[in-house]
């Protein structure tokens, strides 16, 4: 845990960073046409924060992030489980699957709003292929590292098929598929956010290509602001969801001890 | 005293051959081409307790793993009960030689899966889970993740585990050689009470012979691999109950010691000489 000494610290810097900034802005080393005043973006911000309209944006990115995630993790956990189980299907489809995930994901958003249109359903689609893959193969290897003594007790023990799946395969592969969770969040943000950019008429991305569409670097420096703040509150709602799910382990303080 | 008719009763009865339980025939393992075991022959009686001891590398394990059904024969059968060994066996109970709990589940928990997977009602698991943990020495522990536990304390709550079940069979790969030599002689002398109250058949792998004449009614040698078999055959004559600390003491086992010793220790020679 972080001392009071090492928050003081991060205060400090952020103090400075933002301080430096403004400092250089306002002396004229630093041309307010590319680097706005930090106190200009505040303003922006705040600006934002009032109007109602931000919050459908708000809403937007969230709602594009949430399904986007909840869908791509759910494919890619019961894919992962499915191949991670069969070798054969995994040896396969190991070439496409390959392939697949070979392909830069920014290329299919045309193709995506072309099928599936501007709202957020091709914003969607676009953080499904993001975050699928990355659950996937954390899965694919979260099931394949089973502890075989494990494994061999429990069906020594009487467990089914569907039992062992339950009782073993999902709980052995849960830190992965957790820390793979907190990786495709941004992923999933990723994929909104570039669908919004690339054609829509709500969202946080939107707002920002508009801002951009103006000639307004300070709209696009508090709207990747406001992402960031967006995406570390999802991480801490998710860091909370973890210390929950996964009681078993120990903690990294022991751990390092041991 | 004696009339000439009570002669007829006196006559020894002759006793009947404890039934065989498992029954090992010209048993065969390969790994590919290389065969670790061949013509394994082994009966083990009902309520007898078998100790296999042989050099590191023989195929012990292998043996073990053919009786519970995780590895198929390349040659030969087994069979429990009179029934023949196919796949994965639910009546036998196995003390694994490495750590097979689950870490995601509580000592109690981990007792009880058994008596889940077999449908039992959660509260008569509950309770005979708790009952086994007591048992075990363990009351107090019953929350406890594995990681929050003692090596010796996770080797208990392994056989509580295993032993819930009422295994027909119960096996057990070195189950006590990761332990310090206090903990293990304490929990050698409660597997035996466990085992006397509830004789079931037992076959005990070890590299310890003291704990093979100890605990066992026969220690069974096998010769160093590849193609090991088994090589020697020794009854144990000690009486039971017995003290486990105390039973080295006794000429019968100095004896016994020494003649399986000259058996295994010509195969530990092979082994070693067969490794150069
Ligand atoms: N999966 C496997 N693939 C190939 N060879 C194997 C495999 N499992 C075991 N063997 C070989 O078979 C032989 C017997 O192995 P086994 O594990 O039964 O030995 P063991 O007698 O239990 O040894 P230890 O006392 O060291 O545990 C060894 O030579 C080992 O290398
Ligand atoms: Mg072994």
């Amino acid at each position: 845990m972080p001392t009071r000494n090492d928050r003081l610290a991060q205060l400090l810097l952020v103090v400075v960073f933002f301080g430096g900034w403004q400092l250089a802005t306002t002396v004229g080393w630093l041309d307010t046409f590319f680097f706005p005043k930090p106190s200009d973006i505040a303003i922006q911000i705040a600006d934002w924060i009032v109007s109602p309209d931000f919050y459908k944006h708000l809403f937007t990115t969230l709602s594009e992030t949430v399904l986007g995630y909840v869908i791509g993790t759910g494919l890619g956990v019961g894919g992962g489980i499915w191949l991670g189980l069969s070798p054969r299907a995994a040896f396969v489809l190991d070439p496409f699957i390959k392939t697949l995930n070979a392909i830069p994901r920014v290329v299919l958003a045309p193709l995506f709003v072309l099928w599936l249109g501007l709202g957020i359903w091709s914003k969607v689609a676009l953080a499904v292929t993001l975050v699928f893959f990355i659950t996937f193969f954390n899965v694919v290897q979260g099931v394949r590292e089973v502890n075989p003594a494990v494994l061999a007790n429990a069906r020594i023990l009487g467990a089914s098929r569907k039992e062992l799946l339950r009782h073993v395969y999902i709980p052995a592969a849960a830190s992965w598929i957790l820390s793979s969770l907190r990786t495709s969040v941004g992923f999933a943000v990723v994929g909104a956010v570039i669908g919004e950019y690339l054609g829509a008429s709500a969202g946080l991305g939107y707002l920002i290509s508009q801002a951009q569409g103006n000639f307004n670097p300070t709209g696009v420096f508090a709207g990747i602001l406001i992402l960031a703040a967006f995406v570390l509150l999802i991480d801490v709602v998710l860091d909370f969801v973890e210390k929950r799910l996964i009681t078993w382990r120990p903690k990294v303080e022991q751990a390092r001890a041991t | 005293m004696l009339n000439p008719r009570s002669r007829v009763e006196l006559e020894p009865v002759p006793v009947a051959p404890p039934q065989t339980k498992v029954a090992i025939e010209g048993l065969k393992m390969a790994f590919g081409d290389y065969v670790a075991v061949r013509d394994v022959n082994l009966r083990v009686g009902d309520g007898e307790f078998l100790a296999i001891v042989g050099p590191t590398g023989c195929g012990k394990s292998t043996i073990l793993n053919a009786i519970a059904g995780l590895l198929e024969p390349s040659g030969g059968s087994v069979s429990i009960g009179g029934d023949p060994v196919a796949g994965v066996q639910r009546r036998i109970g196995y003390l694994f030689q490495q750590e097979a709990l689950m870490p995601w589940k509580t000592a109690l928990e981990n007792v009880e899966i058994g008596l889940t997977f077999r449908k039992v009602p959660v509260d008569d698991r509950r309770a005979q889970a708790r009952a086994w943990l007591a048992k075990v020495g363990l009351r107090g522990m019953e929350g406890r993740y594995p990681h929050e536990l003692s090596g010796g304390q996770r080797k208990r709550v392994q056989m509580a585990q295993a032993l819930i079940t009422r295994p027909e069979v119960i096996l057990m790969d070195e189950p006590f050689s990761a332990l310090d030599i206090h903990t293990r002689h304490l929990m050698q002398s409660e597997l035996l009470a466990l085992w006397q109250e509830d004789r079931r058949a037992v076959v005990m792998i070890t590299h310890d012979l003291e704990e093979a004449i100890s605990l066992a009614d026969r220690v069974c040698v096998l010769s160093a691999g590849p193609e090991s078999s088994v090589v020697g055959d020794f009854k144990v004559t000690l009486d039971r109950p017995r003290d486990v600390a105390e039973i080295k003491l006794e000429p019968e086992f100095t004896e016994l010691y020494r003649d399986i010793w000259s058996t295994l220790k010509r195969e530990v020679e092979k082994s070693h000489a067969y490794a150069k």
